[in-house]
């Protein structure tokens, strides 16, 4: 039993069928828990009113947003070294996921940032950053898009996936260096004192937790999807050679 | 592969070569933006660094497309693939070629576009020092996206949106020296760093660029 079983298509798809409603039924009870429990059952801040409460959508979010440009990585690195076709799928599915996270991010911060910091948008470092990675989700979409044959497709965008994680990471120290932030620290981070308060943080981790099933069940739905388009297409070319 | 170099440089001087182009669209980015912000002095003087830095990255990315497209439709690509000579070399040496072409004549042409600019008497030599630091880098990165669109029919557009976002460290530490050497600040990190960049992907980029060409000529 190893993880490579799971290169094997059929075996995804028998697996992930099984596991597809349990993960995304946890998905559901675990966000609208976490939501219910964060936006009704924690008191306001007194500074921020309730606006404090947006966290619940924009940290897992942020979270999500970087997390999926990691698990893109590692899928293309998977298909660049082993050529299984499910790994690089996989990071074609999750690509659009991770651009939506960077965008309801992105949205979620300008909408708390207007009564907060009187502005909807700052070139803050951290903003810039996840601007910057919204660019990057884009190209890489875009390359998958403009090629024709699948697997001339599946390994430029491994190279530019390669390459832009290097990059992004460069991205992300060089903003930092040309302008100093308005964003607060790291919320939870172990060893500052400046973290959230308990009573945000459990609602939040569980939101995180919600998040993280919800994008383990939206690639597996897109996967899936791309395995059978892959699998029509054959069927398709082999109708026409018949 | 002094061969390949002096080839290069000889076709992109001839007749419909396109270098001037780049220049020319520098000059006219350069020429317009006081029409667009005003004439005035001190704003001007404030906004060049990042003006030329700005217009000469946006002069050196309309030029990358030929890079490799050229060689692609008459077939030259799949000799050079197939030469003695290695793809990584291949890449790195129309890099250079590119920047011979376009990112040396644009340093050489930002001093005079200063002028126009207001540029302070202090940031002449910085903004000459960060282009021709910053532009190699340029040149090699756009390589390497000019290599991922190689074989596509329409590939300039999605050209610049690849290759926009790996240009921004490059942009940030460039305009942010000739900035500083303007204002007369500290210059070090950002030279130092602008150096690091091109270096890495000077020594980096030229097997991603490569490794994209082989798959696109399979």
């Amino acid at each position: 039993m190893s993880i490579w079983e799971y290169a094997n298509p059929k075996k995804f798809m028998q697996t992930s069928a099984w596991a597809l409603p349990w993960v995304t039924g946890l998905a559901v009870v675990t966000l609208i828990g976490a939501l219910i429990w964060g936006f009704f059952f924690t008191p306001d801040d007194f500074r921020m009113g309730s606006t404090v409460k947006i966290i619940y959508i924009h940290v897992p979010a942020a979270i999500m947003a970087t997390g999926t440009w990691f698990m893109m990585l590692a899928t293309s690195l998977v298909w660049l070294i082993r050529r299984h076709h499910v790994s690089v799928l996989a990071a074609k599915a999750a690509a659009p996921i991770g651009m939506t996270m960077t965008l309801i991010g992105l949205f979620t911060g300008a909408i708390w940032g207007q009564p907060m910091w009187g502005t909807w948008w700052a070139w803050d470092p951290r903003l810039t950053a996840f601007l910057i990675l919204f660019l990057f989700y884009l190209g890489y979409m875009a390359l998958w898009e403009a090629i024709e044959n699948p697997d001339t497709a599946a390994d430029l965008t491994s190279v530019l996936c390669l390459v832009g994680s290097v990059f992004a990471v460069i991205s992300r120290y060089a903003v930092l260096f040309w302008n100093q932030g308005l964003h607060q620290g790291s919320s939870l981070s172990m060893d500052q004192e400046e973290h959230v308060a308990d009573v945000y943080a459990w609602p939040l981790w569980t939101a995180i937790i919600g998040f993280g099933l919800l994008f383990v069940s939206l690639v597996l739905i897109r996967t899936r999807t791309e395995i059978r388009s892959r699998r029509l297409r054959a069927l398709e070319a082999r109708e026409r050679m018949a | 592969m002094i061969a390949l170099l002096s080839r290069d440089i000889a076709l992109a001087f001839r007749a419909g070569g396109g270098f001037g182009l780049s220049l020319a669209f520098f000059l006219i980015v350069t020429v317009l933006v006081p029409f667009g912000v005003g004439p005035e002095g001190g704003m001007l003087a404030r906004i060049a660094p990042g003006v030329l830095w700005v217009g000469a990255l946006l002069a050196c990315l309309l030029s990358l497309d030929r890079i490799f497209a050229l060689d692609h439709e008459d077939g030259t690509l799949d000799l050079l693939a197939t030469a003695p000579i290695p793809l990584e070399t291949v890449t790195a040496t129309k890099a250079l070629v590119h920047w011979l072409t376009t990112g040396l004549p644009l340093t050489l042409a930002a001093p005079v576009l200063g002028i126009l600019l207001n540029l302070p008497a202090k940031g002449f030599f910085w903004l000459t020092l960060s282009l021709a630091l910053g532009t190699p880098a340029l040149s090699m990165i756009g390589a390497f996206g000019a290599a991922l669109t190689v074989g596509l029919k329409r590939g300039g557009l999605l050209l610049s949106l690849l290759v926009l976002p790996l240009y921004i460290p490059t942009l940030i530490f460039g305009a942010e020296c000739a900035r500083r050497g303007a204002e007369g600040l500290a210059t070090s990190t950002p030279v130092l760093m602008l150096l690091g960049i091109t270096l890495g992907s000077v020594a980096l980029l030229p097997f991603a660029a490569a490794a994209a060409i082989r798959v696109n000529l399979r």
